[in-house]
């Protein structure tokens, strides 16, 4: 049956017998991402220590991360909104490996984190911590720990972590 | 549809790209029984350049695909690519333009080192995610918290699918992780970002899968038994996906039924046979079931666990094995699944063949951030 389907699968014993040849490669590349304006202001904004939305009159949605037209109505957004430091947990995880597949005694706990103050549903990627892997809960209420001023460069790491609004009870 | 030929999928082959995609492609020109020289166009689909590590790769596989000297185009929608590129093929060949086309889809995983997960990291929008070192397995892992948590699904539920799909691919010859497991042995294996566990999560995979399709006269003259492309559907939505509620497709439902009406398919769950949802990570295969209308929301974990998936159940899901247990070379496992579609229903799927003769199968695939849905209908009838 097998010669329907050709392929020849190599395992280290194959990669190590010096039989097989291999050539390579190690690209450097290196990108500098402009900002823009939408997010160039939230940047901006990140480094005050605030969180800012876009408001799109057309669908009433306050929208964050901002941007200046909204992908929905296809139409500029209409204004700049501050929204809190503040929200609650839509979805987390705890991630025990790196992308490279390195493991991670304390796991990393990403989440999405819906803002007050922008509409429901509207959320960022961030992490958590501060709290035990355990304790997470979808529905938690958590606030931003910022770096403190002198050290923020108008970046999302502005925002060290996210952690519980109030001390987890037992 | 008149051919259909893969290569096995492994974790590390020793061919190159080309050679697997001129190993798929033979294969499907010897199961049509046409000549390279009858095909008038061919198609090819395949993933990000970054995994072979060769821009424009395009240009670099055609000669393996069979693209010398003619009309020759690469399409792309993420791991979205491999059920696409027969709605691509599909298009020349229905607009009247080309008599045959050979479709071909590809990936090689492996060159990529040390994992190829770092040719997914830019995937991530470069300012407001990158900085926080996501990996690919957040978003999934994020994804099916949100699944568990919006309708009160279990870990268990979940790691079914692995069991299902490794065991079906136990019986397909071209498969990389076929196994016979039990829940408690996926649910034993490593967490890697809770609640993905390792043996819920496809492999990294080199393979290559083709088609040949053809317009009806010619497909009559040339098969006794023609396979019908019934139905197409594709849908995109917002890469915004922090502001999505991930509990549902709806990408997936938009594509579904724009397939479905194609096809004349009314009641999806009467008038589907079988299907062959993307199952890259074991709740996908779920998740998507829901979007395809085979199940109503938050019910397929149900349904499984009634055993209406397995081989022998109403609606069989994933007999190839799928991804979690053939493997997974992005756009040629989404063809692998159009393959599979097209043996099951000429009855020429082997050990795999399914109980009472199937008519009509669904292939949908996904991929980018969560965002993009392809569908396609096939079956033994000519759609009205």
């Amino acid at each position: 049956m097998n010669d329907k389907y050709a392929g020849t699968p190599l395992g280290e014993r194959e990669l190590n017998r010096g039989k097989i040849f291999v050539n390579s490669y190690t690209p450097k590349l290196h990108y500098q991402w402009d900002t823009g304006e939408g997010i160039g202001r939230y940047l901006g904004e990140l480094k005050r220590g605030r969180l800012i939305a876009r408001r799109c009159d057309g669908c009433q949605r306050i929208l964050i991360p901002p941007r200046m037209f909204c992908e929905r109505c296809f139409r500029p957004t209409d204004e700049w909104i501050y929204v809190n430091d503040t929200g609650k947990v839509l979805t987390f995880s705890l991630c025990y490996v790196t992308w490279n597949v390195r493991r991670l005694k304390q796991p990393l706990i990403p989440a999405v984190i819906e803002i007050d103050g922008a509409s429901a549903g509207m959320g960022i990627l961030h992490l958590l911590k501060k709290v035990p892997p355990k304790k997470v809960r979808v529905g938690m209420r958590v606030r931003a720990v910022w770096r403190p001023p002198a050290e923020r460069r108008g970046s999302i790491t502005d925002i060290l972590y996210w952690r519980p609004a109030t001390e987890e009870r037992e | 549809m008149i051919g259909a030929g893969m290569t096995r999928f492994m974790h590390r082959a020793l061919e190159t790209p080309k050679e697997l995609a001129w190993h798929a492609a033979n294969a499907a020109l010897a199961s049509s029984q046409l000549k390279l020289k009858q095909i008038d166009c061919v198609v090819l689909g395949t993933a990000p350049d970054a995994f072979d590590g060769v821009h424009m790769k395009s240009e670099y596989l055609a000669d393996g695909c069979g693209g010398r000297g003619k009309p020759f185009l690469r399409c792309y929608v993420g791991g979205g690519t491999g059920v696409y590129a027969v709605a691509q093929a599909y298009f020349q060949v229905a607009s009247g333009m080309f008599d045959t086309a050979l479709v071909v889809c590809e990936e090689k995983m492996s060159s990529c080192q040390p994992h190829p997960q770092a040719a997914f990291l830019t995937i991530f929008d470069p300012i407001t995610e990158q900085p926080l070192k996501p990996n690919l397995l957040w978003i999934f892992a994020l994804e099916q918290t949100r699944y568990m948590e919006t309708y009160g699904i279990t870990i268990e539920e979940i790691a079914r699918v692995a069991v299902k799909n490794k065991r079906n691919a136990l019986n397909h010859p071209a498969a990389q992780l076929a196994a016979e497991l039990t829940v408690e042995d996926v649910l034993g294996s490593e967490i890697m970002a809770w609640p993905v566990h390792r043996l819920m999560v496809s492999p990294t995979s080199d393979g290559a899968a083709a088609i040949v399709i053809a317009a009806e006269e010619v497909a009559r003259r040339v098969s006794d038994k023609p396979i019908w492309i019934q139905g197409i559907g594709w849908s995109l939505d917002s890469a915004y996906w922090t502001n999505r509620d991930l509990a549902y497709p709806e990408y997936v439902e938009k594509a579904a039924w724009m397939a479905y009406d194609m096809a004349g398919v009314k009641e999806p769950r009467k008038e589907i046979h079988f299907a062959e949802p993307y199952d890259p990570f074991a709740y996908k295969e779920l998740h998507h079931l829901e979007g395809l209308q085979l199940a109503p929301k938050g019910q397929a974990p149900r349904l499984l666990a009634d055993g209406v998936f397995e081989r022998d159940g109403d609606l069989p899901v994933t007999p190839s094995g799928g991804l979690l247990g053939v493997g997974n070379p992005i756009a040629a496992a989404g063809m692998m699944k159009i393959c599979e579609l097209f043996w099951q229903t000429r009855g020429e799927a082997g050990k795999r063949q399914l109980p009472g003769k199937p008519e009509r199968g669904v292939a949908q695939a996904w991929g980018d951030l969560m965002q993009v849905g392809t569908v396609v209908v096939m079956g033994t009838k000519k759609p009205d």
